[in-house]
Order: C-alpha cells, then structure tokens, then sequence
C-alpha cells in the first residue's frame, strides 16, 4: 500500500513539474515590482560538497543547499530572526524542556507526510555509530540528554532526548537550560531524514531522483565538481510563496575566473577576490555588496612552547599588528578591525572596552616595543618564529602584512609557512606551531559559540590556553539565565591574556546581480534560503 | 606538457652512438657548428644576460623584495605602475612590494630550481643508465625493469604527494622531482652505453686491469657527454615549467621568497583589474628564458649531430 | 611475436601491482587523513569511521582488502568524500570528459603543429623557420593556468563568444576553450618532431631522387614527404596522451568541467584515498597499456629490435 502511494505521489510530482512552473503571478505580492519571466538562480560554489545528507552535510555551501531541499522545525529570516517552520509553534517553560507543534500540511516531496517521528528518526541518525557522521558533535553541542553515551555506543539510540508524542508532537529533553535552542534547531544537521527511502538506496539516497525531501525544491541534477540543479517542488506547503523556479550552483575553484564568469552573465551571485571590492564597489555601486559575518579571524600563539608561553611576548606581537592597514589596505571589503575574540554583531553579545582596543596604533606599537624588551627580545636578541597559514590568496596577504609589521616595529622574523589544508589542521591540532592563523564561524548567534573555544577542555583551543579562571566563567555562564556579564569577564581576560590575537571580524563580500532580489544581507549567519529569492524585470 | 622531447634525444643517440667518436676535433667542430647558428647564439646570450639580471639585480633595485611600500599598499592599480621615480622599475604587486626586487629574486629561485633539479635527474641517470648499459645481461635486464615500472607511476600523483610530505622546503621538492625525472635520462644513456663499450679502448682498459666501475666513470660517462649535455639543456627549462605548475597549486616557494611561476600565477590571477605589469614581467623572463633553453637545446642537438645539418 | 606479447602483458600486470602498493604506501605516509577536519571529531565517531572504512586494519591489510575486491568484484570502493559516489562513478563520469575535450586538443594541437612543423622545415634556417618555432614554443612554455585565463578575456568577456566554463553535458561550445587551453602545451613538441623528422626525409636520397626527377616540388611534399615524416609524430601521441590527461588537472579545475583532473588532485587534497588510487590505477593503467603498445608496434615494424 505504502508503496503503490508513493509510486503514485512520485508520478505526480514529476507530472507536476514537467508542467507549468512559472507562477502566474507578475508582480511580487508585498513588493509589488515586476517579477522577471524567468526565475532562474545561478550562483558559485567554491567547492564540491560532500554530502546532501542533512545529517552528515558539513560545509556552508552544502548546508544552503540543504536547507533548500528539507525544512528543519524552525527556520531563519532575511534578518536571521526565527521563524516557523515545520514547526508552527513550539514552547518551553525552563529552556530545558522543548516541545515542537508540527503543521500537518507538511509533505515530504513523495507525498508522504512529514511527522514528529521523520525527526525522532533523523536525530537518532545523526548520532548513530554507524553512521559515523562528522558532524554528530552538533548533536553534542545541543546538550541533548544522552546524546554522549549514544555517540560512546555505550546507548541504544532510543535513550536519546527526543520523542514524538504523536505524529505532530516533538518533545525535547536537555542536559542543561539552553536559552538558544530555538536557534540550534535551524541547523541542517536536525533537519528530519526520511526513514524509508534511506533504507531503499543506502548511501545512494542522496543522489537525485533517489532523494526525497521536505523542502522548496527538489534535487534534479548533480554532477560533482560541476553542478547541481534543484527545481521547484509543487508539493512543499509554502510553495505559493516561493517565487523562485530552479537554481544552480556551479562550482568554480577559481575566484578571479567566477568573476569573468560573472561578468559574461553566467552566474547571479559571485564572491569579490581580496582586496578587489573598492575597484568593483566604484564600478558598480548596486552589484558589490558588502555585510557583516558572524566569523572571526585570529591569529592562534602556541601558548605551551617558548617563546609564546609569556603573555608578554604574546601581548606584543598582539599589539603590533596594524589591524587597520589589515582591514583598508590588504582586504578592502569593510572588515572590522578585532580586539575582542567575539564579533560586536553576535546577539546579546556587548564587546568589553578591552583597554588595547581604546590606543591609538602608536601606543600600540609603543607598548609592544616594551613588552618585547622586558621580555629580552631586542636588537641584539631579535625573536625568530613561525606563521603558520593555509593555502589560500586572502591568508597569504595577511601573513605577509602581518609579518611585515613585526618586522618593521618589533625586528620579529617570522618565517612564514603555508601548507594545504588537510596538512594545515594537522599540523596545527598536533600543536606542531608557534603562530597559526585560525578563524570561526558562529554555529549559532550566541557568544558562546565564539569564548567556548578557549576553554582548556575545548578540542577546538588550538592555542592550547589553559586558564582555571576562564575555565570556571565559561562553566558558571551555561547555567546563568544571562550570561553577558561572565561573557565580558572572559573577554577582558582574554586580553590580559591574549591566547589568540584577534585581527579581524568576517564581512561577506559579494557581487550580485541587480535583477536578484531577497538577498538575506541583514542575517550575520547568511543562512540562505533560494524561496526567500526572486528576479525582477528589468 | 612534460613529455616532450623524447624523440629527438633518442635519435641523437642513436646518431652518436654511430659516430666514431673522435676526440677532441668533434668538439671544435661541434663549437663551430654551434657559434655559426644564430638562434642558438641568441639564445645563450638571452640566458646570459637573464643569470647576469639574477645576479646583480639585488644591487640594482631600489627595495627588497619581502619590503612592503606602505605608501602605495592596496593602491596597486592606480598608484602602482611601473616608475623610475619612486624606484619601482616593474611596478608593485597587490601588497606593495616591489615586483623589480621580486622579480630578481623569482629569477633566482626558478634558475636554481631548474638547474639543481635538472642536475640530479642528470647525475642519476647518468650513473644508473651506463652501469646498467656498461654490465649488462641480468644486471642490465633487472634494473631497466624497474626503470620500466617507476616510468609507468603517475608522475603527477608524486608531484603532489612529494609536495604535501615535503610541502616546507622548496629545495627538498627539487630534490625529489629531480629524483623521479632521471627515468627517460638512464634510458638513453643505457642505450649509448651499449654502443660505447664494445670500443676498443673500453677493451684495452678491461685488459689492463682497470676495475668495472672505474671503467664507468672514467671511460664510458665522459663519452656520453654530448648526449648528457643536450638532454640537460632540455630538463633545465621543465623543470622551472614544473616549479610554476606547483606554484599555482599554492604548494610552491614559502613567502616572502618567490618565482616566476608565483609571480605569474599572481600576475594571472588578476590580469583584468589593470595590473597587468604584474604579469607582464615575470612572464617576460619566464618566456625567454625557456625559449632560450629550446633554442640551445636544439643549437647543441644540430652540433653534435653532425649528420642533421 | 606471440611469445613477445605474452610477456609484455606478462610483465605489466605485475607492474600494476607494484605501482598500487608503492601508491598506497605512499598515500598512508602523507600527514592528516580523509577525516581530518577543523572540528575534531570525537573519538567513538572516529573509531566508528575508521571501522567503517577499514582504516582501523594495518595498511598492508587495507591493501589486501582493496586488491581483493578490485580483482573479484571489480570494486573500487565508495568515495570517501562524496558519500554517495562510488570510485567507479566518478570515474565514468569524469573521464569520458577529459577524453572528449581532449580528444579536440589533440585535434588541435596536431593541425596547427604539423602545420608549424612543415613550414619551419620547408623554410629551414630562415626568419619564417625561427618564428614558427619561437610560436609553436612561447604555446608549449606560456603555463595552462595562464593560457585558459587570457582564452576567457578574449572569447568569454570581449567577444563574448563562448562560455567561461562548465560542461553541460558536452555542448560544443563547452568543448572548444578547454580544447585550445590544452592542446596548446602539446603543440610545440608536435611541431618541433614535425620540423626534424621533415628535414631528415628532405635530405633523404629518396625525395632527391624525385626531386632530380623533376616532380613539383609541391606534389613531393605531399606525396613522398609528409607521411614517413608523420611517423615519430604518431609514436609521441602515446605518451603525449598521458600526458593530456595530467595536464587535465589545471584545465578541470580552471573550466570547472568535471572531468578526472579535478577529482585527481583533489582526491590528493582532501585525501580521498580510494578516489586517489582509482584514479592512480586508470592512469597507470593507461601509462603501461600505451607503452606496451608502441612497444609491440615498433617491434613489428622493426624485426632487429630484441627485448
């Protein structure tokens, strides 16, 4: 019976498609502009994804993709507020305890419809040994109940902190109050899976015509290191108010060669190559665009080997850098010059007057000389170290400025090295370095995404900072109802301290077409959604 | 684009290993031979004076090349032309620096690379092709096998293994790619040796006594020195092909230091935002000191094979 | 002859074997893994992985297991990147790509190089000779990765002609950038065997004797020159073939055409060990077949040649 359903679903959704896709409509319904006859979305992705499973998917071109073709419960707006989304409403009276209402017209893209249970199911997977996913330390993050001992093995699945009370009922369990779980649950790796096509194909399932899904669009066609196409799905709730009809991601390695390709009208979207966004901006005011990023870009000191495991040396190497030359003269897309470790933009998030953020560059550079000498490096002892970057054109300028700098105001020898990637993290979590750049995006709006790494526990602390004191405030803040205050103190601390030298909080930098409208500039996350996109007339 | 070549290295051998070898008045003609072709003329003194850029333009320039102009930084296009004034005679690159110095040091780096890379493909197959040809027999047969596998390995694929294991050191990737690239060399001198060692003085030196190996070096390698210097002349320029093949996959020379591969790979990479100077150089260089290695390359082929005229 | 066959094929089957070792050797010893990821993965996940993959067993077990299954089921393994791929796909997918465009680079590359060639010949030690060489040179020199970006200034942005990229399933117009980029850096070599071997036939006393004759020079050429000159030019294209097919690594990833360059090095960058060895098997494949055959050929036309 299931299957004669899904046969029958499955012809009708091809049916459907094969039809008449381009809405009737000619203007945008809150807009009111001319909507363009064609709405075709094509954009670059700099790399092939790995993987179209919600639950296994890792980078962020990946996830965008993701979130076209499921819907997790709640999703994020244009200005990355949250927003329903399979979930109609959902509710928690001590941030510990979820429960999730499901809409019941929602449909996977057979025709079946999405319960709690495709949930219950996903989330369970994700954690799954035998899945193996890479990504199942998101689950950990969640501080779903069990969630651990399920990852050890040590659990059956079924322990898990989450069930559905009935089909459209999603109760959630926590290890601890979490006041940003709403947000967590916008990822794609809590996305639902659909339990019997999965075990249809296996691994197969992601492949298109294997793949079924829950949201906008439906995947149909995907030629790795090439491109992928998903179009329209008739059978997704909010398909009225979808505008877009098709959209194409196109790889291309190559920044400079997705330009041209840009310029000779074949793509809609495209990233501006370092320091190319003055010339494009003078160019083209209404295609260069530049916005926030909740991403950091820091500088990591070995804190455990000589000459990094004296703060002063770390403070003066810290204030040497000209983060405002890093930021006009190197990348030149309206970064923001860092002295805290997390961005200003992150919510709830107050930056510290850290003391070194308020000097001019010549106090800066003054105090630096002096911490250098008091701790014995001159002229005549000059400190000789390492930089550590991964190949890549932005780091490149940077590492060379920044070696510069040292050079020029403190007579530091850096010598820089850059090594691929895979190369780079081993490297550089075996702690193999002196000074490696690292940077990080926020897995969600909250600062904690950001101060957790420096925790002595973290597996993230590359810089190997051990400090009881931050320690005991990053502990205290996950169980106080508002943290800022603890937030603050790891700051200030961490410019005592200065584990890391921050350099510079993320903008996304990018051109995009003035018929493409709906772009989400506003949401620091950039979590894209291709039915918030449409194309005008022009 | 690496395997070019192969034909006409071999026939010269087999045209030198029919010529009766004649001491020191086949070299004096080949000299001649070689003065009295124009291309090839051009093309020694073309190399000539590109050494003589690598050696004293460090005196010459005005900056060092890992010093960034902070006047001029991130104004590459609209400030950064080529200009006697402020001293940047090849203008600057996206940083600031100055592309004159840089473009010396590149000359360097890349003339060292090909050279030192060229030399122990050289030495290696040199050795290894004339003891193989010299013994012969199972000797002979056992280690031309292996040439026979080693050559059928993706050379690619050790390109980039070498380049992720040895990633630090560009002297160490030279090292290594030198060590893989001597295979086609050991072939041809193998096939020389052969030739060579029925002669009667390799006979008379055998009969007096001298040791296999001292026979080696002291009787068979000397007369494979024409087939040896042409082969070389022909590796030198795919070598420094090679270095800008790893440098536009970023796994190349550690910055500050560069090549031309990296200048141009940088040039290229932003030939349409108006700096085309910094292609324009290195390019330049690049260009015709290749051209100049082909054209002495084949100047001393026609040299030293008499018959092609 | 026979005999002479048997063991050349004899001999590469071991070889092949040895090159898959010494490549999964190698491949082992590079530093990180094809999990290795910015966020640690937790250990019981990684245990999981690593079991799944069979990277837990020693690597000569590893190899064993891999050889095992290629010889029996003829299966390369599933990608350890792109989960829902197997080797075998991604090589069907890509290679049939870098075969066709490759294919028009050669095209391309023996047109205008035996053109070159001849005319360099025809006009030895001339103004004409030298700049046809120094063309057909400064094409073989000028690297792929600039070459395939000033094609787009020309035919993509300025003209507008051609698409920047992609391959759409092998439209022509997809074909033809990649083509030139390519088939440019296997120009010159043709060129330059052209040159050579067509100065060596028009000294030959065959060609004097026509000419003595008093045949048209032009029907000479034609008729009596051009093909016993082509011969070395046929026997490049075995390895120049391969050739090709690593040169593909720059054109793939600059004209993002999916073809088996790309899945190459990044199979080597994102260590994608089975998609490295599939790929190292096809080529070294390829490599032996080739040599073998020239090999077979130059032993049936030239009787004296003993192995």
């Amino acid at each position: 019976m299931k299957t004669l359903h899904k046969t029958l679903a499955a012809a009708l959704v091809s049916a459907s498609l094969a039809g008449t896709p381009v809405l009737a409509e000619d203007t945008h319904p809150v807009t009111g502009e001319q909507l363009a006859d064609e709405q075709v979305f094509t954009y670059r992705a700099l790399d092939e994804s790995s993987s179209l499973d919600p639950q296994v998917v890792e980078d962020v071109d990946g996830s965008y993709i993701v979130r076209d073709l499921f819907e997790g419960l709640l999703n994020s707006d244009p200005e990355g507020n949250i927003v329903p989304g399979v979930a109609e409403r959902w509710e928690t009276d001590d941030n510990q305890t979820w429960t999730f209402y499901l809409r019941d017209d929602a449909k996977w893209s057979d025709g079946e419809p999405v319960t709690a249970n495709d949930f219950v199911y996903a989330w369970r997977r994700a954690v799954d040994p035998e899945l193996a996913s890479p990504y199942a330390w998101y689950m950990s993050l969640m501080a779903l109940e069990n969630v651990d001992a399920v990852l050890e093995g040590e659990m059956e699945g079924s322990e898990l902190g989450v069930e559905a009370l009935d089909d459209h009922t999603l109760r959630v369990n926590l290890t601890r109050p979490m006041p940003y779980f709403d947000q967590m649950v916008t990822h794609a790796t809590t996305f639902p899976s659909p339990q019997w096509v999965i075990e249809e194909h296996g691994d197969d399932w992601t492949k298109p015509g294997n793949l079924v899904g829950n949201g906008a669009f439906v995947l149909t066609e995907h030629v790795i290191n090439e491109r992928l196409v998903r179009e329209r799905n008739e059978l997704y709730w909010d398909n009225d108010s979808n505008l877009m009809d098709k959209v194409v991601t196109l790889v291309i390695n190559d920044e400079n060669q997705a330009l041209n390709r840009y310029d000779a009208g074949e793509l809609d979207k495209t990233d501006i190559p370092a320091g190319q966004y003055p010339a494009q901006e003078a160019e083209r005011p209404d295609e260069a665009h530049v916005f926030p990023r909740l991403c950091n870009y820091y500088y990591s000191f070995n804190n455990e080997v000589a000459p990094f495991d004296d703060a002063r040396v770390r403070k003066a190497l810290a204030y040497a850098i000209d983060r405002n030359v890093v930021v006009d003269n190197v990348l030149q897309g309206g970064q923001f010059p860092a002295y805290t470790f997390t961005p200003a933009l992150t919510a709830g998030f107050t930056t510290p007057d850290v003391a070194w953020g308020q000097w001019t560059q010549a106090e800066r550079d003054e105090r630096a000389r002096e911490l250098l000498a008091e701790a014995g490096y001159g002229p005549d002892n000059p400190l000789r170290t390492s930089l550590l970057y991964n190949t890549d054109e932005a780091h490149r300028k940077v590492a060379i400025a920044v070696s510069a700098m040292w050079k020029q105001k403190l007579g530091v020898e850096a010598t820089l090295e850059n090594q691929e990637w895979t190369t780079f993290l081993t490297t550089r979590s075996e702690g193999d370095y002196e000074i490696a750049r690292g940077a990080w995006c926020g897995d969600y709006n909250e600062a904690s995404t950001f101060l957790d790494l420096m925790q002595s526990g973290s597996g993230y602390n590359d810089a190997n900072y051990d400090s009881e004191e931050y320690d005991r405030l990053a502990a205290e803040a996950q169980t106080m109802s508002d943290p800022s205050a603890n937030y603050t103190k790891m700051e200030e601390l961490a410019a005592e301290d200065m584990p890391n030298a921050p350099v510079y909080h993320y903008t996304g930098i990018i051109m995009v077409k003035p018929d493409l409208k709906g772009w989400p500039y506003e949401d620091v996350q950039q979590n894209i959604y291709s039915r918030n996109l449409y194309k005008v007339a022009q | 684009m690496l395997t070019h070549k192969k034909t006409n290295v071999e026939k010269l051998a087999e045209n030198l290993g029919n010529e009766p070898i004649a001491g020191r008045s086949l070299w004096r003609d080949a000299m001649h031979r070689f003065s009295r072709n124009k291309a090839a003329m051009a093309g020694l003194v073309v190399l000539g004076l590109i050494v003589l850029f690598a050696a004293i333009g460090p005196f010459v320039a005005a900056w060092h090349y890992s010093d960034i102009d902070w006047s001029l930084m991130g104004n590459a296009a609209s400030a950064g032309q080529p200009s006697i004034a402020n001293g940047h005679y090849f203008g600057i690159d996206d940083l600031g620096r100055d592309l004159f110095a840089r473009t010396v040091q590149g000359s360097q780096i890349s003339l060292l690379v090909g050279t030192i890379g060229a030399l122990i493909a050289v030495v290696i197959g040199t050795l290894y092709g004339a003891t193989a040809g010299y013994f012969g027999g199972r000797v002979d047969s056992i280690m031309m096998r292996t040439v026979d596998i080693l050559m059928s390995i993706p050379y690619m694929f050790f390109l980039i293994l070498l380049l992720v294991m040895f990633g630090r050191s560009i002297l160490l990737i030279f090292i290594g790619i030198g060590a893989i690239s001597w295979l086609e060399m050991a072939r041809i001198v193998r096939g020389q040796t052969l030739s060579i060692k029925n002669k009667e003085y390799i006979e008379a030196a055998i009969a007096s006594g001298v040791r296999p190996f001292k026979i080696v070096l002291r009787h068979v390698v000397p007369n494979l020195l024409g087939v040896v210097i042409v082969y070389a002349t022909l590796l030198v320029p795919q070598m420094i092909l090679t270095e800008s093949f790893i440098s536009f996959l970023g796994l190349g020379v550690q910055e500050p230091q560069t090549s031309w591969g990296a200048l141009i790979n940088d040039g290229a990479g932003t030939m349409r935002y108006g700096t085309l100077w910094q292609l324009m150089f290195p390019l330049g260089f690049f260009i015709a000191t290749l051209l100049s290695f082909f054209f002495v390359g084949d100047g001393l082929r026609d040299a030293l094979d008499p018959k092609d005229r | 002859m026979f005999n002479f066959v048997l063991r050349r094929i004899a001999v590469a089957i071991p070889t092949l074997l040895i090159l898959v070792s010494v490549s999964f050797f190698l491949m082992f010893s590079a530093p990180g893994g094809p999990f290795t990821s910015e966020r640690p993965i937790p250990a019981a996940v990684m245990e999981n992985i690593n079991a799944k993959y069979n990277l837990d067993k020693p690597v000569y077990q590893q190899l064993s297991i891999y050889i095992w299954n290629i010889v029996t089921e003829f299966d390369f393994g599933p990608s350890f990147r792109y989960q829902d791929r197997d080797v075998l796909d991604l090589i069907q997918s890509g290679f049939p790509v870098t075969l066709t465009y490759g294919f028009w680079a050669f095209v391309f590359a023996v047109g205008i190089g035996v053109s070159l060639g001849v005319i360099a010949a025809l006009k030895h030690n001339t103004a004409a000779d030298y700049t046809a060489v120094s063309v057909a040179i400064v094409g073989q020199v000028l690297p792929n990765f600039v070459m395939a970006p000033i094609l787009v200034l020309i035919f993509v942005l300025w003209l507008g002609w051609l698409p920047g990229g992609g391959w759409q399933g092998g439209q022509i117009e997809y074909i033809i950038l990649p083509a030139i980029a390519l088939g440019t850096s296997f120009l010159a070599s043709i060129a330059r065997i052209t040159r050579s071997s067509m100065l060596e036939v028009l000294n030959s006393n065959y060609i004097r004797t026509a000419r003595a004759k008093g045949l048209p020079f032009r029907y000479i050429i034609w008729r009596h020159a051009l093909k016993p000159a082509m011969l070395p030019v046929v026997s490049y294209l075995g390895p120049a073939f391969v050739g090709m097919i690593t040169g593909s690594v720059i054109i793939d990833s600059y004209f993002t055409t999916g073809g088996i360059g790309v899945h190459f090095i990044n199979g080597a960058l994102n260590r994608d060990y089975a998609v490295i060895m599939g790929v190292t098997i096809l080529l070294g494949t390829l490599t032996i077949t080739f040599n073998m055959l020239v090999d077979i050929i130059y032993a049936w036309i030239d009787p004296k040649i003993r192995y």
